[in-house]
This record gives structure tokens, C-alpha cells and sequence, in this order.
């Protein structure tokens, strides 16, 4: 009994001394409380359809962001882990009969092999020769993916998956709170050594080299781990939608990955999932403006870039929040002092 | 006998197409470092244009070449005014500026022409046989101008003042500023080079194309392709991979079963083959400093 009241008290002490002082903690827990006390409050299926979609993209974003934000690997074919994912999924479930739980973990599984088979060849490559190379395989897959119309259904995709889970808020609660766990494990990665030698290999990867680190392990590790969590999105995605299609290979899809996660600002994680969250539900709320929904978009995207070229989500940190200039410790913008030193802030 | 020739004219027609936009792009990349997205939503623009011009306002189709070619060099400088410019230091924001800015210029296009094919006579009727197969006249046209075209663009880089300064500034734009060479002219007026020869491409190309506004995506899968395999900022290895690329294509259509969904496989599968080998491609000069 003494136990839960000593965990409760600790909770009370870290809500108060490290949520509450912080803007952008306390917009996280209520974002983490928002997703998981939606369908308490609503069970409209367009709704939670919306979410469930827009929780798959998010983590498909925030890998994109692991690999090309933190290593600045830029990857321009990123719909090649989510089709295969999806494709890998849908395969096992629809030939082998595995439930959900079991193909996309092997789906995702599919994708860290691609992410070292192009991995290789890539590693060789940098900046904008990579960019451009990436985009080759979706689409070599897809050229695949059309020959073997027997294996893959050619453009029809393969259908008749089986569900995700029986209800929709149940659908809705696998895709929000795997979204939830796979952004906070990929923050947690980018926080810990290996992300400090994938942040270190974007700004100066000769110097990491220099270091004794053996760089290109880590960038094959890189695509192999933006690999996985872009399979398990790609696995979740076909499940939910009961369909695996040439569309999650295209090239648009593709940029839509990079639009979303530039747009929220990258070397982050909590950017890109940020600018899922704004842009996929913007672009649903367009629907009574069928005609005009993705020239708003473009449009959208265009002018934020133009007053915030870092992204959405930095910029709007440095408004509400500023770094202690003695301790480099994040304040809110209204204090005078610091926090924990108390040096004056200016 | 008839098989190998109508492999080799459409590789050829292709390969030129390719060349033109490769070029244009590869130019705008060395002196700007702006990885161009919208490259060839240019080339569909001036398509539309010449449709347009041609077809719904009855003007001649030289006129509407040549209305085409000067709207969208005019609509390519300004919107490098606009959007990219102001965000020229920031390398992935002016990635997905090219991006959104190719996305609007299609739905424009699809608001304004709708999703269906749309056609356009060619502009010299005829043909003649070679061997029992027939070449149009259009396609031979197409080919001649792209070479004529190319060989003007070579003269301007290589024997005018301008050239100079495009090339010194590509080569090292610090230096090239020292010099006098006003950068951002340059890099403004280099963006319409490259704009007006995507459009260029898109005149000599409508007659054999069907238009449509996504028709901009394998054109500029093909485009990067070729660029990367001839070598980041090299001319020459633009020029040459474009035909390798062209002539993979049209061996995987006519050869190979099933070959029409297979060819952007097979030509970007080359790509990756001789990247294995020479990373910095067929001709590329590589950047030092910014490896």
C-alpha cells in the first residue's frame, strides 16, 4: 500500500518539478491523454478512422526522421519499408494464414532486409546522389510488384486481409498507443549514445570516423532500425485498410513522407508526428473542397516554409520557450531567471 | 531488321528527351544546389501551354511553342523569386518547397484541363519508311531540335560571357562573387535556362506524348536517374547517360514480356549497377569539400 502512495508521490513531484515548467511537456502528456481518452468521449468511425490513419502515418513520418533527420541520410524512397511492410504483411496473412500480431513483426522484418539491401550500395553515395538513388527502388519494387500479377494481384493489390482487431476502437487503440510506444522507443534512441553518433554523422561524419567509430555500421544500423518501424506502420497500414496496393509504393508517397516530416522539422521525432497530425487531418477537412483540398495543401506547405524554414514545431518552441544561456536549460519564455541556476535570461 | 530500328528510334527520341531535361536540371543543381523537384512539372506546364494555345485558341502551334516557352521560363523565374530564394540556406526546406510547388502546378493543370488525355497534332504530318518502318517525321523533328537545341546551350556555356560566369560560379561560387559575378543574377538567370529547356523538352515531346497532369513523374524519376548515373553537374555525363537510359528502356519495352511495366525498373536497376562501381557516376566530378 505504501508502495502505490510512494509512486503516486513520486509521479505528483515529476509532474509538478518537470511537466508543469515546461510548455512543450505539458502539450506532450495532454497529446498522450487526448489520444488515449478519444473514443471515450466519441466513437464516430470517421473519426477514429482518421486518427487510427493518421497514428500509422505518424510513426511512417518519425522513422523517415530517424534515418534521414538524425544520420541526414537523405531518403527519398521511404514508401519502399512501408510497401514492404505492407506487402510482407498482407503475403503472410493472406498465403500462411498468420494473424495480424505475427505478420507485422515479420513484415517489419522484411524491411530492415531491404534497408540493408539498399543500405549497402547507398552507404557509398552521399547528400543529394543518395536522394536520388533512394527513389529508384520503390519503384523498381513496383515494376516487381506489376510483373508477378499472380503473387502480388498486379495493380489490384492483395485484398481480403484479415482485420486488424474486431472493432473499430479497438483498430483505433492498437494503431494510437503502437504510435505512442514505437515514437517514444525512437525518441529514446535518438537520446541515447547511438543517437548522439547518428547526429554526429550528419554534421560531420569525417570527424566521427576520426573518433574511432565505425560510421558505416552505424548508418546500416540506421536503416535498418527506420526500416522496422516503417515496416510495423506499412503492416499496421495494410491490416486496417485490408488491402496491400501498388499506392503504398508510389513515388508520392514517398515525398508525402518527406513533405510531413520537413514540414514539422526534422532531428526532432516530435516534429514529424506534430505535422502529421496537423497536415492529415487538414487534408480530411478539406473533403467538401474536393477539387481544391491538395492545391491547398501544397499551398499550405509552401508559405509555413517560407516564414519557418526549420519546420512548424521548432519554431513554435523557440517562441515559448528559451534556453537558459549558463545551463542550457529549457525555460518558458515568460521567466526572468532561470529555473535552476537562476541566471538572468534575456 | 524492323525490330532493332524501331528500338533505335525510340531510344533515341527518349534518350534526347531525357538529355534535355537532365541537362537543364544538372545546370540549376551545379550553380544553384537546388535539387529542382519541380523540374519537370515545368515541362507538363509547357505542355499544357502549347495544347492550349494551339488548340483552344487556334493559334498557330509555332505560336504556341513559342508562347510556351516564354510564359513558363517567366513562371519558373518567379517562382524562384518567391519560394525558393528566401529559403536558398535551408537545403530540406527548399526540397519539399520544389516538392509542394510541383504538386500545385498539377492540380492547377487538373483543375483547369481536367484528368483526361488530351492530344496534340503533330506539327509536320507525314512519313517516310526505312527498312518497312515507319518514322514520322515528328519524331525525326523531335530528335533534330533536341540536338539543336542541346548544341545552342553548349555554345552559350562554353563561348559567351555568360557561360563563363555560370561555369565559374557552379565551380565555386565564393570565389565567382569575388570576382564580380553577381551570384544571385546569375543563379536567377541560370533557373531560367534550365525552366525555359524543361520547356522546351515539353514542345518537342507533346506531339509524341499523351497529356496528362501526372504526366511529369516518370519523366522525372528517368531525369534524376540519368543525372546520377552520368555524374552530379557533368554535362557530358548527362548527355550520355540519358541514351543509355533510353536505349534500356526501349530494349526492356520491345524484348522483354510484360516489358511496359518493367522498363523504369530495368533502366533505374543499370543506374544502381554502375553506381556500385563508380559512386560518383559515369563522369561526375566529385565535390570534394562537401563530402
Amino acid at each position: 500500500m505504501s508502495l502505490i502512495f510512494y509512486y503516486l508521490r513520486k509521479l505528483f513531484t515529476v509532474l509538478k518539478n518537470e511537466v508543469i515548467v515546461l510548455p512543450s511537456r505539458v502539450v506532450v502528456v495532454l497529446f498522450f491523454l487526448f489520444l488515449l481518452l478519444l473514443p471515450v468521449f466519441t466513437e464516430d468511425p470517421y473519426l477514429l478512422r482518421i486518427f487510427t490513419l493518421t497514428s500509422i502515418f505518424a510513426i511512417l513520418a518519425a522513422s523517415w526522421d530517424l534515418l534521414s533527420g538524425f544520420t541526414g541520410q537523405m531518403n527519398f524512397g521511404h514508401a519502399l519499408f512501408f510497401g514492404v511492410g505492407a506487402y510482407g504483411a498482407a503475403l503472410l496473412n493472406r498465403h500462411a494464414n498468420i494473424p495480424p500480431w505475427g505478420t507485422i513483426p515479420i513484415g517489419a522484418l522484411g524491411s530492415v532486409l531491404a534497408g540493408l539491401i539498399i543500405g549497402i550500395p547507398c552507404l557509398r553515395l552521399r547528400g543529394t546522389y543518395l536522394a536520388l538513388t533512394t527513389l529508384a527502388f520503390p519503384i523498381i519494387l513496383m515494376g516487381i510488384v506489376f510483373a508477378l500479377p499472380n503473387l502480388t494481384g498486379g495493380e489490384l493489390g492483395i485484398s481480403g486481409i484479415a482485420r486488424l482487431a474486431g472493432s473499430r476502437v479497438a483498430n483505433y487503440y492498437i494503431a494510437a498507443v503502437t504510435m505512442l510506444g514505437l515514437c517514444t522507443v525512437m525518441w529514446k534512441v535518438t537520446d541515447s549514445n547511438t543517437g548522439i553518433i547518428f547526429h554526429a554523422i550528419r554534421e560531420d561524419e569525417l570527424a566521427v570516423r576520426a573518433a574511432g567509430i565505425n560510421t558505416t555500421r552505424y548508418k546500416l544500423l540506421a536503416f535498418c532500425l527506420s526500416g522496422f518501424f516503417a515496416g510495423i506502420s506499412g503492416g499496421l497500414y495494410a491490416h486496417f485498410m485490408r488491402i496491400a496496393g501498388p499506392s503504398t509504393l508510389e513515388v508520392s508517397m514517398s515525398f508525402q513522407v518527406v513533405i510531413w516530416a520537413i514540414f514539422g522539422g526534422i532531428v526532432t521525432i516530435y516534429g514529424p508526428v506534430g505535422a502529421v497530425f496537423v497536415l492529415f487531418p487538414l487534408l480530411e477537412l478539406l473533403r467538401f473542397w474536393q477539387e481544391y483540398r491538395t492545391l491547398v495543401f501544397a499551398g499550405v506547405v509552401l508559405l509555413i516554409l517560407l516564414y519557418m524554414p526549420d519546420g512548424l514545431f521548432p519554431w513554435l518552441r523557440d517562441k515559448i520557450e528559451t534556453e537558459c544561456p549558463r545551463c542550457k536549460i529549457r525555460n518558458v519564455a515568460i521567466r526572468d531567471t532561470c529555473r535552476v541556476c537562476t541566471a538572468p535570461l534575456d | 531488321m524492323g525490330l532493332v530500328l524501331n528500338i533505335i528510334i525510340s531510344g533515341l527520341i527518349s534518350g534526347s528527351v531525357y538529355a534535355l531535361l537532365a541537362i537543364g536540371f544538372s545546370l540549376v543543381f551545379g550553380v544553384a544546389r537546388i535539387v529542382n523537384i519541380a523540374h519537370t512539372a515545368f515541362y507538363m506546364v509547357a505542355a499544357y501551354c502549347i495544347y492550349f494555345v494551339s488548340q483552344k485558341m487556334g493559334f498557330d502551334p509555332m505560336g504556341g511553342v513559342a508562347a510556351a516557352v516564354v510564359l513558363v521560363t517567366l513562371l519558373g523565374m518567379i517562382s524562384y523569386k518567391i519560394f525558393i530564394n528566401p529559403i536558398r540556406e535551408h537545403e530540406g526546406a527548399v526540397l519539399i518547397a520544389t516538392i509542394a510547388l510541383a504538386i500545385a502546378l498539377q492540380e492547377i493543370m487538373l483543375l483547369k484541363f481536367t484528368g483526361t488525355y488530351l492530344s496534340v497534332p503533330s506539327l509536320v504530318k507525314g512519313y517516310f519508311l526505312i527498312l518497312g518502318v515507319k518514322v514520322f517525321y515528328q519524331q525525326l523533328l523531335t530528335f533534330c531540335v533536341a540536338l539543336g537545341i542541346m548544341a545552342g546551350l553548349w555554345v552559350l556555356l562554353m563561348r559567351t560571357k555568360l557561360g563563363l560566369a555560370i561555369r565559374s560560379t557552379a565551380q565555386d561560387k565564393e570565389v565567382a562573387n569575388l570576382m564580380g559575378i553577381n551570384e544571385a543574377r546569375i543563379a536567377l538567370i541560370t533557373m531560367g535556362i534550365s525552366v525555359g529547356l524543361a520547356a522546351l523538352s515539353g514542345a518537342v515531346v507533346v506531339p509524341l506524348a499523351i497529356l496528362e497532369p501526372h504526366m511529369w513523374l516518370h519523366p522525372l524519376i528517368m531525369m534524376m536517374a540519368v543525372v546520377v548515373l552520368g555524374g552530379l553537374g557533368s554535362l557530358k555525363g548527362s548527355f550520355i547517360g540519358a541514351f543509355i537510359l533510353g536505349f534500356a528502356e526501349a530494349l526492356v519495352v520491345f524484348l522483354a514480356p510484360m516489358g511496359a511495366f518493367l522498363k523504369g525498373s530495368v533502366a533505374l536497376s543499370i543506374m544502381i549497377l554502375v553506381l556500385l562501381i563508380r559512386p560518383e557516376g559515369l563522369f561526375g566530378v566529385s565535390f570534394e569539400e562537401e563530402r
